[in-house]
């Protein structure tokens, strides 16, 4: 396997999805997600991208009526199989939703609580990684001297960063994430930006996006869904300069949606 | 939104298409100024050259502002930057015109009286026929029309090596013409160039129908032109 061909951390198999009555959202989709890049999931309001993204780690298991049929393959292994050890699953795949989730406690109480959920680790290490994780997720300075304020007195930009350190905390493989910048300003956006990119060399990140341009800036490989359909997926800067299908091409270029 | 930027796009498009019509009727004057000896033609031709200079500029700007406002993707993005690389192309065919038409206020760039002429029309129409498929295949969107181009390109090659030849023999032959015949050379080689133009601008169109860059598969599909090339301007 050569340097440029990175190994696959998932592969989606004929995949498809049903909400409660039987609503298809997807068809029959194969995607693969290549381990440490960032692979950005775009397409109009509806077309099944979240939807998808939610299979990833099962959090759809949460809701009642709700199905996947086909294959999601981690390392191998089909997480949508019956036996899959749920808590383990989204250990090892976090989640980052549209708007911040704080818990309502302490910032540092955020970030330890999945360590003191997965781990069994003593006071000065939960102090070690919630510092680590804070620095990982580039909050620590801005946090450090207030770590018993409460998450939800960050701002908006801030409690983003935060949900990104309490999932890094956990040490995930894969990092998945719903729209995070869509509810911050332009400058907290950029600042998440170059937090995606750096957590690139930890992790396998998929991203999705309505914001065009930020999937053209970050990610490395992007999947058009439109309909519950992957019309086109390629590698960011071809899809962007040359998409091979008319829809990827009307799509991107707000000829529609 | 979307309409508007379609707006901007198409007035763009009309003032490259503008620009293109100006940088072929200066190659075309210029070599009529210079087989009529025309001086006030050619002065005139000379000094509009700045204004074509102040337009190329003026698009570039109107595509960088588009670039910034609307930031574009895909068709949207490939037609602004083959817009931009076309702008720069014309630029230069009229900066070569412009020198051709400069021969003729060259006081020795005139053959004596009842000496003999080069003839350049050959290699013009075959030159100005270029361009103008060139822009038509910009227009149009026929990719294959711009492969028809890049291919005669050939041709305009041997027509400058043929008048390379006949530069050498010339200068030996009517030394007293030295300076007509030099100036002459340069003539050849502008059209050789302008010929190169419109080849340029065809690999752009290229790239903007099919999003593949082409220019260097081109260049290295025909080593032996090149060779050629490099001979004849010995």
């Amino acid at each position: 396997m050569t340097p440029e061909e990175p190994k696959i951390k998932i592969r989606a198999r004929n995949l498809s999805f049903f909400y409660e009555g039987g609503h298809q959202a997807l068809f029959e989709n194969n995607l693969d997600i290549p381990e440490h890049r960032i692979t950005a999931v775009i397409g109009p309001s509806g077309c099944g991208k979240s939807t998808h993204l939610r299979t990833y780690n099962r959090i759809y298991s949460l809701y009642r009526g709700q199905r996947a049929e086909g294959e999601v393959l981690l390392d191998g292994q089909n997480i949508l199989d019956a036996k899959t050890d749920l808590l383990a699953l989204r250990r090892r795949v976090g989640m980052i939703f549209q708007k911040p989730t704080p818990f309502p406690m302490s910032v540092f109480d955020n970030v330890a609580y999945p360590l003191r959920l997965h781990f069994r680790l003593s006071r000065s290490e939960v102090e070690a990684r919630v510092e680590a994780a804070l620095q990982g997720a580039s909050l620590w300075d801005e946090v450090k001297d207030q770590l018993r304020k409460s998450g939800l007195a960050l701002s908006g930009g801030q409690q983003q960063r935060l949900c990104i350190a309490r999932a890094i905390a956990a040490e995930p493989e894969v990092l998945l994430m719903d729209e995070p910048t869509s509810a911050i300003d332009p400058v907290a956006t950029l600042k998440i930006e170059d937090l995606v990119l750096r957590l690139r060399q930890r992790f396998t990140i998929v991203i999705v996006t309505h914001n065009m341009q930020q999937a053209a800036r970050i990610s490395d490989q992007t999947a058009f869904f439109y309909k519950g359909r992957i019309i086109e997926t390629g590698p960011t800067q071809q899809l962007f300069t040359a998409p091979r299908e008319k829809k990827t091409e009307e799509y991107i270029t707000g000829r529609f949606g | 939104m979307r309409d508007r930027f379609n707006y901007e796009i198409e007035t763009l498009k009309q003032r490259l298409l503008d620009l293109a019509t100006a940088a072929d009727h200066a190659l075309v004057g210029a070599l009529r100024a210079f087989a009529e000896n025309d001086e006030t033609g050619a002065r005139t031709l000379v000094e509009a050259d700045s204004a074509i200079d102040a337009e190329e500029v003026g698009i570039e700007e109107e595509c960088l502002k588009l670039m910034a406002l609307y930031q574009p993707v895909a068709g949207d993005l490939r037609l602004l930057v083959t817009i931009l690389k076309i702008n720069g192309e014309l630029e230069r065919a009229a900066d070569l015109a412009s020198g051709i038409a400069a021969r003729t206020l060259d006081p020795e760039g005139q053959p004596e009286p009842g000496g003999e002429r080069f003839d350049f029309s050959a290699m013009l129409s075959e030159t100005h026929r270029m361009l103008r498929q060139a822009l038509d295949a910009f227009v149009c969107h026929r990719p294959d029309l711009a492969r028809r181009v890049i291919a005669s390109d050939d041709a305009v090659d041997a027509l400058h090596a043929a008048t390379v030849r006949d530069v050498r023999r010339r200068l030996l032959q009517y030394p007293k013409q030295a300076g007509y015949t030099l100036g002459c050379l340069s003539i050849s080689r502008a059209l050789e160039r302008i010929a190169d133009i419109a080849t340029n601008i065809c690999e752009d169109v290229i790239y903007l129908e099919e999003g593949q860059i082409v220019r260097h598969a081109q260049r290295l599909d025909a080593p032996e032109n090149i060779h050629e090339q490099h001979d004849s301007d010995r």
